[in-house]
Protein backbone atom coordinates (compact mmCIF):
# COMPACT_ATOMS: atom_id res chain seq x y z
CA UNK A 1 0.00 0.00 0.00
CA UNK A 2 1.22 3.35 -0.95
CA UNK A 3 1.90 6.29 1.97
CA UNK A 4 -1.56 6.54 3.96
CA UNK A 5 -0.59 10.81 3.49
CA UNK A 6 0.15 12.16 -0.31
CA UNK A 7 2.23 14.78 -0.81
CA UNK A 8 -0.66 16.64 -1.86
CA UNK A 9 -2.20 16.15 1.47
CA UNK A 10 0.97 17.39 3.04
CA UNK A 11 1.64 20.49 1.27
CA UNK A 12 -2.48 21.01 1.67
CA UNK A 13 -2.37 20.31 4.91
CA UNK A 14 -1.09 23.45 6.65
CA UNK A 15 -2.43 26.02 3.48
CA UNK A 16 -6.19 25.56 3.58
CA UNK A 17 -7.08 28.29 0.67
CA UNK A 18 -10.51 28.99 0.33
CA UNK A 19 -9.82 29.79 -2.82
CA UNK A 20 -8.96 27.02 -4.38
CA UNK A 21 -11.73 25.08 -3.54
CA UNK A 22 -15.49 24.62 -3.85
CA UNK A 23 -17.59 26.86 -0.72
CA UNK A 24 -19.39 23.37 0.28
CA UNK A 25 -15.82 20.94 0.41
CA UNK A 26 -13.95 23.86 1.89
CA UNK A 27 -13.66 23.45 5.87
CA UNK A 28 -15.69 26.85 6.98
CA UNK A 29 -14.51 28.46 10.60
CA UNK A 30 -16.74 30.80 11.06
CA UNK A 31 -20.25 29.45 10.57
CA UNK A 32 -23.45 29.42 13.13
CA UNK A 33 -25.54 27.37 11.16
CA UNK A 34 -29.17 27.22 11.86
CA UNK A 35 -29.30 23.47 11.81
CA UNK A 36 -26.90 24.02 14.68
CA UNK A 37 -28.21 26.38 16.43
CA UNK A 38 -31.61 24.26 16.29
CA UNK A 39 -29.96 21.15 16.87
CA UNK A 40 -28.25 22.87 20.06
CA UNK A 41 -32.10 23.76 21.53
CA UNK A 42 -33.23 20.22 20.81
CA UNK A 43 -30.25 18.06 21.92
CA UNK A 44 -31.04 15.41 25.03
CA UNK A 45 -27.27 15.19 26.30
CA UNK A 46 -26.82 18.39 28.77
CA UNK A 47 -27.92 20.88 26.51
CA UNK A 48 -25.75 23.96 27.23
CA UNK A 49 -27.65 27.26 28.03
CA UNK A 50 -27.82 29.20 25.15
CA UNK A 51 -25.60 32.47 24.51
CA UNK A 52 -28.98 35.02 24.44
CA UNK A 53 -29.49 33.80 28.21
CA UNK A 54 -26.15 34.88 29.15
CA UNK A 55 -24.35 37.57 30.05
CA UNK A 56 -21.50 38.86 27.40
CA UNK A 57 -18.09 39.69 28.46
CA UNK A 58 -16.54 42.57 26.59
CA UNK A 59 -13.66 43.50 25.51
CA UNK A 60 -11.53 45.05 28.20
CA UNK A 61 -10.83 48.66 26.70
CA UNK A 62 -12.24 49.42 23.40
CA UNK A 63 -10.72 51.29 20.53
CA UNK A 64 -12.12 53.46 17.72
CA UNK A 65 -11.09 51.05 14.77
CA UNK A 66 -12.07 47.90 17.00
CA UNK A 67 -12.40 44.95 14.75
CA UNK A 68 -14.98 43.28 17.31
CA UNK A 69 -15.92 39.38 17.17
CA UNK A 70 -17.77 37.52 19.44
CA UNK A 71 -17.24 33.99 20.75
CA UNK A 72 -19.48 32.01 22.39
CA UNK A 73 -17.44 29.16 24.72
CA UNK A 74 -18.64 26.35 26.37
CA UNK A 75 -18.77 26.73 29.78
CA UNK A 76 -18.87 23.95 32.91
CA UNK A 77 -17.12 24.05 36.50
CA UNK A 78 -16.97 21.11 38.83
CA UNK A 79 -17.04 23.12 41.67
CA UNK A 80 -20.89 24.41 40.79
CA UNK A 81 -21.61 20.65 39.67
CA UNK A 82 -25.44 21.25 39.69
CA UNK A 83 -25.07 24.25 37.46
CA UNK A 84 -25.91 23.59 33.58
CA UNK A 85 -23.23 23.78 31.37
CA UNK A 86 -23.64 27.12 29.67
CA UNK A 87 -22.32 28.94 26.45
CA UNK A 88 -20.62 32.17 27.85
CA UNK A 89 -20.10 35.09 25.05
CA UNK A 90 -16.69 37.20 24.82
CA UNK A 91 -16.14 40.02 23.06
CA UNK A 92 -12.62 40.52 21.38
CA UNK A 93 -10.91 42.72 19.23
CA UNK A 94 -9.08 41.31 16.79
CA UNK A 95 -6.62 43.86 15.87
CA UNK A 96 -4.95 43.10 19.65
CA UNK A 97 -5.83 38.83 19.39
CA UNK A 98 -3.00 36.88 17.64
CA UNK A 99 -4.14 34.84 14.60
CA UNK A 100 -5.15 31.73 16.06
CA UNK A 101 -8.10 30.75 17.90
CA UNK A 102 -5.50 29.78 20.50
CA UNK A 103 -4.49 33.17 20.62
CA UNK A 104 -7.89 34.22 21.32
CA UNK A 105 -8.57 31.47 23.76
CA UNK A 106 -5.06 32.53 25.90
CA UNK A 107 -6.28 36.29 25.37
CA UNK A 108 -9.87 35.79 26.76
CA UNK A 109 -7.90 33.82 30.19
CA UNK A 110 -5.16 36.72 30.18
CA UNK A 111 -6.83 39.52 29.90
CA UNK A 112 -10.73 39.02 30.61
CA UNK A 113 -11.76 35.94 32.45
CA UNK A 114 -8.70 33.93 34.09
CA UNK A 115 -11.50 31.15 35.17
CA UNK A 116 -11.65 30.30 31.26
CA UNK A 117 -9.78 26.54 31.50
CA UNK A 118 -8.41 24.87 28.22
CA UNK A 119 -5.85 23.01 27.95
CA UNK A 120 -2.75 23.74 25.29
CA UNK A 121 0.88 23.36 25.01
CA UNK A 122 3.07 23.91 22.38
CA UNK A 123 0.91 26.17 20.04
CA UNK A 124 2.46 24.65 16.95
CA UNK A 125 0.09 21.42 16.18
CA UNK A 126 2.49 19.11 17.55
CA UNK A 127 0.82 18.03 20.79
CA UNK A 128 -2.55 17.43 20.25
CA UNK A 129 -3.19 19.34 23.37
CA UNK A 130 -5.83 22.45 22.18
CA UNK A 131 -8.12 19.60 20.38
CA UNK A 132 -11.88 20.90 20.49
CA UNK A 133 -14.51 21.34 18.71
CA UNK A 134 -14.42 25.31 16.93
CA UNK A 135 -17.61 26.31 14.99
CA UNK A 136 -18.85 22.90 14.69
CA UNK A 137 -15.70 20.85 13.70
CA UNK A 138 -13.04 19.19 15.63
CA UNK A 139 -9.69 20.72 15.32
CA UNK A 140 -6.27 21.89 17.06
CA UNK A 141 -7.05 25.57 18.42
CA UNK A 142 -3.32 26.19 17.57
CA UNK A 143 -3.92 25.54 14.26
CA UNK A 144 -6.90 26.79 13.19
CA UNK A 145 -7.21 30.36 12.36
CA UNK A 146 -9.59 33.05 13.56
CA UNK A 147 -12.00 34.07 10.73
CA UNK A 148 -11.83 37.63 10.42
CA UNK A 149 -15.58 37.86 9.49
CA UNK A 150 -16.45 39.51 11.98
CA UNK A 151 -20.12 39.02 11.23
CA UNK A 152 -20.02 36.07 12.15
CA UNK A 153 -19.87 34.45 15.66
CA UNK A 154 -17.73 31.30 16.46
CA UNK A 155 -18.54 28.82 18.74
CA UNK A 156 -16.13 26.79 20.53
CA UNK A 157 -17.39 23.59 21.99
CA UNK A 158 -15.08 20.56 23.96
CA UNK A 159 -15.09 17.21 21.70
CA UNK A 160 -18.22 16.49 21.23
CA UNK A 161 -19.45 13.50 23.09
CA UNK A 162 -16.59 13.44 26.12
CA UNK A 163 -17.04 13.83 29.79
CA UNK A 164 -16.44 17.25 30.27
CA UNK A 165 -13.45 17.55 33.41
CA UNK A 166 -14.04 21.33 33.00
CA UNK A 167 -14.92 23.68 30.33
CA UNK A 168 -13.22 22.60 26.83
CA UNK A 169 -10.85 19.82 28.95
CA UNK A 170 -12.40 16.46 28.05
CA UNK A 171 -11.79 13.39 29.82
CA UNK A 172 -9.85 11.45 27.67
CA UNK A 173 -8.58 8.29 29.91
CA UNK A 174 -10.93 5.80 27.97
CA UNK A 175 -8.91 7.29 25.12
CA UNK A 176 -6.12 6.64 26.00
CA UNK A 177 -6.95 3.45 28.32
CA UNK A 178 -7.83 2.48 24.31
CA UNK A 179 -4.54 3.13 23.00
CA UNK A 180 -2.95 1.29 25.26
CA UNK A 181 -4.86 -2.24 24.65
CA UNK A 182 -3.90 -2.56 21.06
CA UNK A 183 -0.11 -2.93 22.30
CA UNK A 184 1.32 0.52 20.70
CA UNK A 185 4.95 -0.60 20.85
CA UNK A 186 7.51 -3.42 18.76
CA UNK A 187 6.74 -6.72 19.29
CA UNK A 188 9.66 -9.31 18.27
CA UNK A 189 10.66 -12.53 19.19
CA UNK A 190 13.64 -12.89 17.53
CA UNK A 191 17.05 -10.53 17.46
CA UNK A 192 18.29 -8.70 14.57
CA UNK A 193 21.16 -11.31 12.92
CA UNK A 194 24.01 -8.67 13.74
CA UNK A 195 22.34 -7.80 17.12
CA UNK A 196 22.14 -4.19 16.52
CA UNK A 197 19.01 -2.36 15.77
CA UNK A 198 15.74 -3.77 13.62
CA UNK A 199 16.64 -2.80 9.96
CA UNK A 200 14.27 -1.99 7.94
CA UNK A 201 13.95 -1.03 3.93
CA UNK A 202 13.28 2.32 2.40
CA UNK A 203 10.03 0.77 1.04
CA UNK A 204 9.00 -0.94 4.00
CA UNK A 205 9.66 2.64 6.36
CA UNK A 206 7.23 4.47 3.36
CA UNK A 207 4.55 2.10 4.66
CA UNK A 208 4.74 4.03 7.88
CA UNK A 209 4.55 7.32 6.21
CA UNK A 210 1.08 9.12 7.37
CA UNK A 211 0.59 6.90 10.15
CA UNK A 212 3.29 7.55 12.68
CA UNK A 213 2.47 11.20 12.10
CA UNK A 214 -0.32 11.16 14.30
CA UNK A 215 -0.65 13.00 17.72
CA UNK A 216 -3.31 11.05 19.69
CA UNK A 217 -5.33 14.64 19.98
CA UNK A 218 -8.45 12.63 19.77
CA UNK A 219 -10.14 14.86 16.98
CA UNK A 220 -11.11 12.23 14.55
CA UNK A 221 -12.45 9.58 17.39
CA UNK A 222 -14.47 12.08 18.62
CA UNK A 223 -16.19 13.38 15.15
CA UNK A 224 -16.59 9.89 14.75
CA UNK A 225 -20.70 9.60 15.11
CA UNK A 226 -19.89 5.49 15.54
CA UNK A 227 -17.19 5.91 18.35
CA UNK A 228 -20.40 8.72 19.95
CA UNK A 229 -22.54 6.06 20.21
CA UNK A 230 -20.23 3.39 21.20
CA UNK A 231 -16.72 4.47 22.59
CA UNK A 232 -17.01 1.96 25.44
CA UNK A 233 -16.00 -0.68 22.83
CA UNK A 234 -15.21 0.40 19.90
CA UNK A 235 -11.59 1.56 19.83
CA UNK A 236 -12.03 4.39 17.25
CA UNK A 237 -10.45 6.11 14.33
CA UNK A 238 -7.22 7.50 16.22
CA UNK A 239 -6.15 3.70 18.02
CA UNK A 240 -7.18 1.60 15.13
CA UNK A 241 -4.74 4.49 12.96
CA UNK A 242 -2.27 3.64 15.20
CA UNK A 243 -3.30 -0.05 15.43
CA UNK A 244 -2.50 -0.38 11.41
CA UNK A 245 0.54 1.45 12.05
CA UNK A 246 1.83 -1.40 13.94
CA UNK A 247 0.29 -3.99 11.65
CA UNK A 248 2.17 -2.25 8.80
CA UNK A 249 5.49 -2.03 10.38
CA UNK A 250 7.73 -4.98 8.98
CA UNK A 251 9.67 -5.32 11.94
CA UNK A 252 6.61 -5.92 14.17
CA UNK A 253 6.64 -10.06 14.50
CA UNK A 254 3.07 -10.31 16.30
CA UNK A 255 0.62 -9.14 13.55
CA UNK A 256 -1.53 -12.66 14.26
CA UNK A 257 -1.90 -11.65 17.80
CA UNK A 258 -3.20 -8.21 16.86
CA UNK A 259 -5.58 -9.15 14.23
CA UNK A 260 -7.21 -11.76 16.24
CA UNK A 261 -7.26 -8.94 19.21
CA UNK A 262 -9.40 -6.94 16.49
CA UNK A 263 -11.07 -10.13 15.35
CA UNK A 264 -14.78 -9.13 17.02
CA UNK A 265 -18.06 -7.11 15.96
CA UNK A 266 -16.96 -3.94 18.12
CA UNK A 267 -13.62 -3.12 18.41
CA UNK A 268 -13.13 -2.57 14.78
CA UNK A 269 -16.15 -3.25 12.63
CA UNK A 270 -18.42 -0.31 14.12
CA UNK A 271 -16.50 1.52 11.66
CA UNK A 272 -19.78 2.32 8.87
CA UNK A 273 -17.03 4.33 6.94
CA UNK A 274 -18.52 7.66 7.97
CA UNK A 275 -15.55 9.18 7.26
CA UNK A 276 -15.64 12.35 9.26
CA UNK A 277 -12.30 11.20 11.13
CA UNK A 278 -10.32 11.74 7.77
CA UNK A 279 -12.31 14.76 6.84
CA UNK A 280 -11.60 16.34 10.33
CA UNK A 281 -7.48 15.23 10.98
CA UNK A 282 -5.89 18.36 12.03
CA UNK A 283 -2.83 17.14 10.81
CA UNK A 284 -4.20 15.89 6.99
CA UNK A 285 -3.86 11.96 7.81
CA UNK A 286 -6.36 9.12 6.53
CA UNK A 287 -8.05 7.31 9.38
CA UNK A 288 -10.65 6.22 7.86
CA UNK A 289 -8.12 4.63 5.05
CA UNK A 290 -5.93 2.80 7.78
CA UNK A 291 -9.29 1.38 9.02
CA UNK A 292 -10.12 0.14 5.55
CA UNK A 293 -6.85 -1.44 5.17
CA UNK A 294 -7.29 -3.43 8.38
CA UNK A 295 -10.33 -4.69 7.37
CA UNK A 296 -8.84 -5.63 4.51
CA UNK A 297 -6.16 -7.25 5.63
CA UNK A 298 -7.97 -8.97 8.27
CA UNK A 299 -10.44 -10.53 5.30
CA UNK A 300 -7.54 -11.77 3.31
CA UNK A 301 -5.71 -13.67 6.05
CA UNK B 1 37.50 55.12 11.60
CA UNK B 2 35.91 53.08 14.18
CA UNK B 3 35.28 56.31 16.04
CA UNK B 4 33.84 57.75 13.00
CA UNK B 5 31.66 55.06 12.39
CA UNK B 6 30.53 55.63 16.12
CA UNK B 7 29.77 59.18 16.23
CA UNK B 8 27.89 58.88 13.27
CA UNK B 9 25.38 55.76 14.12
CA UNK B 10 24.75 57.67 17.56
CA UNK B 11 23.66 60.55 15.72
CA UNK B 12 21.51 59.09 13.44
CA UNK B 13 19.85 57.48 16.32
CA UNK B 14 19.56 60.51 18.27
CA UNK B 15 17.82 62.03 15.30
CA UNK B 16 15.50 59.32 14.70
CA UNK B 17 14.63 59.14 18.39
CA UNK B 18 15.31 62.57 20.00
CA UNK B 19 15.52 62.19 23.66
CA UNK B 20 12.55 62.93 25.77
CA UNK B 21 11.65 62.25 29.59
CA UNK B 22 9.49 59.76 29.23
CA UNK B 23 12.40 57.34 27.17
CA UNK B 24 13.92 57.71 31.20
CA UNK B 25 10.49 56.58 33.05
CA UNK B 26 10.82 53.00 32.94
CA UNK B 27 14.18 52.25 34.73
CA UNK B 28 13.45 55.35 37.01
CA UNK B 29 10.51 53.39 37.96
CA UNK B 30 12.58 50.69 38.25
CA UNK B 31 15.52 51.97 40.97
CA UNK B 32 12.78 53.57 42.68
CA UNK B 33 10.92 50.48 43.47
CA UNK B 34 7.76 51.80 42.28
CA UNK B 35 7.26 49.66 39.43
CA UNK B 36 3.73 47.41 38.96
CA UNK B 37 4.39 43.85 37.21
CA UNK B 38 1.38 43.28 34.86
CA UNK B 39 -1.05 41.95 37.54
CA UNK B 40 -4.52 39.84 36.34
CA UNK B 41 -6.71 41.84 38.52
CA UNK B 42 -10.16 39.29 38.28
CA UNK B 43 -7.63 36.62 39.67
CA UNK B 44 -7.33 38.65 42.75
CA UNK B 45 -11.06 39.43 43.51
CA UNK B 46 -11.42 41.78 46.30
CA UNK B 47 -12.98 39.74 49.88
CA UNK B 48 -12.66 41.17 53.10
CA UNK B 49 -11.62 37.28 54.64
CA UNK B 50 -8.90 35.45 53.46
CA UNK B 51 -10.26 32.53 51.27
CA UNK B 52 -11.02 29.29 53.33
CA UNK B 53 -9.90 26.14 52.74
CA UNK B 54 -10.72 22.66 53.89
CA UNK B 55 -8.35 20.24 54.05
CA UNK B 56 -7.49 16.92 52.14
CA UNK B 57 -5.34 13.74 52.26
CA UNK B 58 -3.63 12.61 49.39
CA UNK B 59 -5.73 9.49 49.87
CA UNK B 60 -9.07 11.16 48.94
CA UNK B 61 -7.90 12.13 45.57
CA UNK B 62 -9.58 8.34 44.51
CA UNK B 63 -12.91 9.23 46.23
CA UNK B 64 -12.62 13.58 45.08
CA UNK B 65 -11.94 12.31 41.61
CA UNK B 66 -15.04 9.53 41.50
CA UNK B 67 -17.21 12.45 42.98
CA UNK B 68 -16.69 14.71 40.68
CA UNK B 69 -17.17 12.29 37.68
CA UNK B 70 -20.86 11.39 38.91
CA UNK B 71 -21.76 14.98 37.85
CA UNK B 72 -19.71 15.78 34.35
CA UNK B 73 -21.66 16.44 32.25
CA UNK B 74 -21.24 14.85 28.11
CA UNK B 75 -20.11 17.66 25.41
CA UNK B 76 -22.62 18.16 22.87
CA UNK B 77 -22.19 16.47 19.54
CA UNK B 78 -25.28 15.58 17.04
CA UNK B 79 -26.51 19.16 17.34
CA UNK B 80 -23.16 21.25 17.28
CA UNK B 81 -21.17 19.08 14.73
CA UNK B 82 -21.30 20.94 11.64
CA UNK B 83 -23.64 19.16 8.62
CA UNK B 84 -20.73 17.49 6.32
CA UNK B 85 -21.24 15.67 3.35
CA UNK B 86 -19.80 12.62 4.84
CA UNK B 87 -21.56 11.87 7.86
CA UNK B 88 -25.04 13.23 6.49
CA UNK B 89 -24.94 10.86 3.58
CA UNK B 90 -24.10 7.88 5.89
CA UNK B 91 -27.19 9.05 8.21
CA UNK B 92 -29.42 8.93 4.83
CA UNK B 93 -28.14 5.55 3.63
CA UNK B 94 -29.17 4.38 7.21
CA UNK B 95 -32.34 5.92 6.89
CA UNK B 96 -33.24 4.95 3.69
CA UNK B 97 -31.92 1.23 4.66
CA UNK B 98 -34.18 0.91 7.48
CA UNK B 99 -37.33 2.96 5.62
CA UNK B 100 -37.04 0.39 2.30
CA UNK B 101 -36.18 -2.89 4.34
CA UNK B 102 -39.25 -1.77 6.79
CA UNK B 103 -41.37 -1.11 4.58
CA UNK B 104 -40.27 -4.40 2.41
CA UNK B 105 -41.07 -6.66 5.97
CA UNK B 106 -44.44 -4.96 6.83
CA UNK B 107 -45.86 -5.30 2.78
CA UNK B 108 -44.67 -8.83 3.03
CA UNK B 109 -45.82 -9.65 6.57
CA UNK B 110 -49.01 -7.56 5.31
CA UNK B 111 -49.51 -9.42 2.18
CA UNK B 112 -49.28 -12.59 3.99
CA UNK B 113 -51.73 -11.93 6.45
CA UNK B 114 -54.37 -10.44 3.78
CA UNK B 115 -56.17 -13.90 3.19
CA UNK B 116 -57.29 -14.10 6.92
CA UNK B 117 -58.28 -10.52 7.02
CA UNK B 118 -59.67 -10.26 3.89
CA UNK B 119 -57.74 -7.53 2.54
CA UNK B 120 -56.83 -7.18 -1.09
CA UNK B 121 -53.16 -6.69 -1.93
CA UNK B 122 -52.88 -8.96 -4.74
CA UNK B 123 -50.96 -7.38 -7.75
CA UNK B 124 -53.93 -6.71 -9.90
CA UNK B 125 -56.30 -5.12 -7.21
CA UNK B 126 -52.43 -2.88 -6.30
CA UNK B 127 -52.27 -2.35 -10.30
CA UNK B 128 -56.11 -1.29 -10.78
CA UNK B 129 -56.47 0.58 -7.34
CA UNK B 130 -53.06 3.04 -8.49
CA UNK B 131 -54.12 3.17 -12.28
CA UNK B 132 -56.97 5.31 -10.52
CA UNK B 133 -54.73 7.78 -9.09
CA UNK B 134 -54.29 11.05 -10.63
CA UNK B 135 -50.90 11.90 -12.44
CA UNK B 136 -49.43 13.71 -10.00
CA UNK B 137 -49.85 11.64 -7.12
CA UNK B 138 -48.65 8.48 -9.20
CA UNK B 139 -45.94 10.37 -9.80
CA UNK B 140 -45.40 12.15 -6.29
CA UNK B 141 -45.76 8.29 -4.43
CA UNK B 142 -43.67 6.44 -7.19
CA UNK B 143 -40.44 9.20 -6.41
CA UNK B 144 -41.08 8.66 -2.49
CA UNK B 145 -40.42 4.79 -3.02
CA UNK B 146 -37.46 5.25 -6.28
CA UNK B 147 -35.74 7.95 -4.66
CA UNK B 148 -34.52 6.06 -1.35
CA UNK B 149 -34.28 3.34 -3.35
CA UNK B 150 -31.83 4.62 -6.04
CA UNK B 151 -30.10 6.80 -3.26
CA UNK B 152 -29.21 3.43 -1.47
CA UNK B 153 -28.35 1.27 -4.61
CA UNK B 154 -25.73 3.86 -5.84
CA UNK B 155 -24.72 4.80 -2.38
CA UNK B 156 -24.64 1.16 -2.00
CA UNK B 157 -21.95 0.52 -4.65
CA UNK B 158 -19.80 3.54 -3.10
CA UNK B 159 -19.06 1.42 -0.09
CA UNK B 160 -18.58 -1.24 -2.17
CA UNK B 161 -15.93 0.51 -3.69
CA UNK B 162 -14.29 1.84 -0.51
CA UNK B 163 -13.99 -1.79 0.82
CA UNK B 164 -11.27 -2.27 -1.83
CA UNK B 165 -9.68 0.56 0.24
CA UNK B 166 -9.96 2.69 -3.36
CA UNK B 167 -11.48 6.35 -3.45
CA UNK B 168 -11.01 7.37 0.01
CA UNK B 169 -9.34 10.52 0.22
CA UNK B 170 -10.79 13.79 1.22
CA UNK B 171 -11.30 14.86 -2.18
CA UNK B 172 -12.63 11.70 -3.57
CA UNK B 173 -15.36 11.50 -0.89
CA UNK B 174 -16.92 14.14 -1.45
CA UNK B 175 -16.55 14.28 -5.14
CA UNK B 176 -18.18 10.56 -5.36
CA UNK B 177 -21.19 11.91 -2.63
CA UNK B 178 -22.18 14.37 -5.25
CA UNK B 179 -21.81 11.94 -7.90
CA UNK B 180 -24.34 9.14 -6.15
CA UNK B 181 -25.72 12.60 -5.07
CA UNK B 182 -26.35 13.15 -8.81
CA UNK B 183 -27.20 9.81 -10.67
CA UNK B 184 -29.91 9.49 -7.18
CA UNK B 185 -32.04 12.66 -8.87
CA UNK B 186 -31.38 11.13 -12.38
CA UNK B 187 -32.60 7.52 -11.78
CA UNK B 188 -35.48 8.41 -9.68
CA UNK B 189 -36.34 10.71 -11.88
CA UNK B 190 -36.17 8.12 -15.17
CA UNK B 191 -37.97 5.45 -12.30
CA UNK B 192 -40.95 7.38 -11.08
CA UNK B 193 -42.17 9.10 -14.83
CA UNK B 194 -40.93 6.91 -17.41
CA UNK B 195 -41.41 3.83 -16.62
Amino acid sequence: MAALRTSTSRLLACSRSPALRPPITARNYATVDPLAKLGESMSSTQPPVPPNKTSTVEEPQKTQDARTKTFHIYRWSPDTPTEKPKMQSYTLDLNKTGPMVLDALIRIKNEVDPTLTFRRSCREGICGSCAMNIDGVNTLACLCRIPTNTSHESRIYPLPHTYVVKDLVPDLTQFYKQYKSIKPFLQRDTKSPDGKEHRQSPADRKKLDGLYECILCACCSTSCPSYWWNSEEYLGPAVLLQSYRWLADSRDERKAERKAALDNNMSLYRCHTILNCSRTCPKGLNPGKAIQEIKKAMATT
Amino acid sequence: MLVQKFTQQSARRLLANPPTLSRFAPPAAIAANRIRLQTRPAAFAPSSSPIQTTPAKPSDAYSILAAQRLQRPISPHLSIYKPQLTWYLSALNRITGCALSGGFYIFGAAYLASPLLGWHLESATMAEWFGGLGAVTKGGIKMAVALPFAFHSWNGVRHLVWDTGRELSNRQVVVTGYIVMGLTVVSSGYLAFFV
